[in-house]
């Protein structure tokens, strides 16, 4: 008995301890997108290591991390999808991209290799509207005169959960063809023409390998860990380039952030010879003015942090990072924009 | 409990022999105190049990009023045009509920149309036919079924039986039932192996093991003595269990039926894994589609906007309301059922 309780006693110490400790540090909490989870995951982790501060990131997706930044009961939200200047006036936040990733297209067909076929953004906009039905169609056939492509059904695999690759992939196909624009749109989910829905990534790359002749679209990361047979795009420059790291961050590099309000910029059909046409930031939510501003500055501080030193922990998640001219333009904006509640700069660095 | 309490008290007491009186009499006080503090713990008792049993009233009024709200700003945009419109457009914020709805009683008939005849035949085979030693072994086995966790029957329908499915059964009957006039538009699609036709066979084997074990359980209860004599005026086993078997079980079989069709229309991480999840709606059972379930499971966490969160939440108080009329239904079958059988009798 004398033992047992004395054992309690010291556990209990030692529970209290533990609290009064954690409670120094400002611990910030974050939610939104499941996208980027991996790698905020990640650099949390380390920055917990080396700083003490805990970040809690909890991924329920874009539209549960707009809801929750705007009611307040997170310091920081995550979207795939930017919100508009006008969205961001009215619910007085401000946004920054944190990391950029790739839509790939990948086929099912026998006998094609990773980045054997070609496609223009046209094309692939015709196939998704159910107008081109056949893989050996001349309009496909023309763009790969020496490849053996076979007279079957094009089948089209999109995801049936909303998504920013779904955000990205149809703002892209928007840009490439009127028809698109005007009869389909873009959003986190769409009225698709034609097609199965997968849920997730996962659940559209399951159902491009189990269906012969099928196309679908995922992210780059998850094509490349899959082995997934990508396609070869035009990009608005005319070349023909394979999804690769380099590809997106010239996307990142050559976008007009600068004449951007509020970072409202989809990297999709971006100038640039190398751009991978369909690139697109993840995004993070503030309020402009912080009620706790000593939180807000934690959270840019954890972000200062993995500009500067998380970009290889990103290339190894097959994430990009931001390029540091436009990491320049966020910290300007986060001096401008961010304030307490007395009026003073949250970011003074 | 009071009583034996409190001459477990008495009994010592009685046993000493000085200061009898006086121990008796507090013994006596001591007992009807404890009598009162019996009769108010076990009106605590019948409290508490009256708050937990009144606690599901709660919850369940709860959820409806919840659901009822939540899909008001949908109810009001759309009207009862939600209920027959195929439109599911988040971009022009157009929704309609008829194509997860159809999906939904599609689905769950194909499970009942292979299910009740394989459940039947299952049942029989354990009560009439097997032999002793067999009985246990398939009882296991079936009740293991039962217990496989959805997601995992999802699993298994995508990767395992979807392209057996494909590759073997589904050209048959494009072939074969697809060039049947009229009907034929019924079988005919491409040969993915997922589709409305596959979450049917899949919910099949997920409604299987309730309804069959639901059915061995009325079945043994048949008196032996009945069998016995419609075997000793000659009857077949199809005689015994069609006249018979199934005339004194019916309603337990009713039951099993509707726990089956409970489980298929509600199902969710095994259809959203099989049916191709797209907002189209096709004659053909080979072509994707989509349940209420589904759908929700879906789309719910990536909703941006009033409209289309409501839109879903109509869709789950439109499932709330099947389940609820398929269980009034089956209610009210059994009352009718078992009336019949008072008058027979």
């Amino acid at each position: 008995m004398q033992v047992s309780s004395f054992s309690l006693k010291a556990t209990l110490l030692v529970a209290g301890l533990t609290i009064a400790t954690s409670a120094f540090a400002v611990d910030i909490t974050g939610a939104g997108a499941t996208f980027p989870y991996p790698i905020y995951a990640k650099w949390a982790e380390s920055y917990n290591v080396k700083t003490g501060v805990k970040l809690n990131y909890q991924s329920i997706g874009s539209g549960g991390g707009i809801k929750q930044i705007t009611n307040k009961t997170v310091d920081f939200g995550a979207s795939d999808k930017p919100l508009t200047p006008e969205a961001l006036e009215k619910a007085g936040l401000i946004q920054f991209p944190a990391v950029v990733g790739g839509v790939v297209p990948v086929v099912n067909i026998p006998g094609i290799a990773d980045g054997q076929l070609r496609l223009t953004g046209e094309v692939l906009a015709d196939i998704f509207l159910k107008k081109i039905t056949k893989w050996n169609d001349p309009a496909i056939k023309s763009l790969n005169p020496s490849l053996a492509l076979p007279d079957s059904a094009i089948t089209v695999v999109h995801r049936s959960d909303g998504s920013g690759t779904t955000f990205v992939f149809a703002n892209y196909l928007t840009k490439v063809s009127k028809e698109w624009s005007s009869k389909v749109g873009a959003d986190t989910s769409v009225a698709w023409p034609t097609g199965v829905g997968g849920k997730g990534n996962e659940g559209v790359a399951s159902y491009a390998q189990r269906i012969k002749g099928s196309i679908g679209y995922v992210e780059y990361a998850f094509a490349k860990q899959n082995n997934l047979p990508a396609v070869t795009l035009q990009n608005s420059e005319g070349e023909f380039v394979k999804p690769s790291i380099e590809s997106f961050q010239s996307a990142a590099k050559y976008a007009k952030w600068e004449s951007a309000p509020g970072f409202y910029e989809i990297l999709t059909n971006e100038p640039g010879k190398t751009t991978w046409p369909i690139s697109g930031a993840t995004f993070i939510l503030m309020h402009k003015i912080q009620d706790k501003p000593e939180n807000g500055a934690e959270v840019l501080k954890f972000f200062d942090w993995a500009y500067t030193n998380g970009s290889l922990m990103a290339k190894a998640l097959d994430y990009v990072p931001m390029p540091e001219s436009v990491v320049k333009l966020i910290e300007t904006s986060w001096k401008n924009n961010l304030k307490s509640k007395d009026g003073a700069a949250v970011w003074t660095k | 409990m009071t009583n034996a309490g409190g001459e477990a008290y008495l009994s010592p007491a009685s046993l000493l022999n000085e200061p009898t009186i006086i121990r008796e009499s507090t013994s006596m006080s001591s007992i009807m105190q404890s009598k009162n503090m019996g009769a108010r713990l076990d009106k605590l008792f019948r409290g508490t049990t009256m708050f937990f049993a009144f606690l599901v009233f709660i919850l369940l009024l709860g959820i409806i009023v919840t659901l009822f709200v939540g899909s008001l700003p949908a109810l009001k945009a759309f009207g009862p045009a939600f209920f027959t419109s195929d439109a599911w457009n988040p971009v022009e914020i157009q929704f309609g509920g008829l194509v997860p709805i159809y999906g939904t009683f599609i689905t769950a008939l194909i499970a009942m149309v292979i299910g009740i005849p394989v459940s039947f035949g299952i049942a029989i085979f354990i009560t009439e036919l097997s032999p002793t030693w067999l009985k246990r072994p398939i009882g296991i086995a079936i009740e293991l079924l039962a217990g496989i966790p959805s997601i995992i029957y999802g699993m298994w329908g995508l990767f395992v039986f979807a392209p057996l499915f494909a590759d073997h059964v589904q050209p048959w009957i494009n072939d074969n039932l697809g060039a049947l006039p009229v009907i034929g538009q019924v079988f005919q699609g491409p040969p993915m192996g997922i589709g409305m036709l596959t979450a049917g066979f899949i919910l099949a084997i997920m409604v299987i093991p309730f309804t069959s074990s639901v059915m061995r359980d009325v079945f043994e209860i048949v008196p032996t003595m009945l069998k016995e004599s419609a075997y000793g005026l000659g009857a077949t086993t199809w005689e015994v269990v069609w006249n018979v078997v199934l005339p004194y079980t019916k309603t337990g079989v009713v039951g099993g039926i509707m726990l089956g069709l409970g489980r298929a229309l509600g199902e969710t991480m095994a259809v959203t894994f099989v049916i191709g999840n797209a907002h189209e709606l096709s004659a053909s059972l080979m072509m994707p589609g989509n349940t209420i379930s589904s759908a929700l499971a879906n789309e719910f966490t990536e909703a941006v906007g009033d409209i289309y969160t409501s839109s879903l939440i109509t869709l789950g108080l439109t499932l709330f309301v099947i389940t609820f009329v398929v269980l009034a239904i089956a209610k009210l079958l059994l009352i009718r059922l078992s009336m019949r059988e008072g008058k027979q009798s």
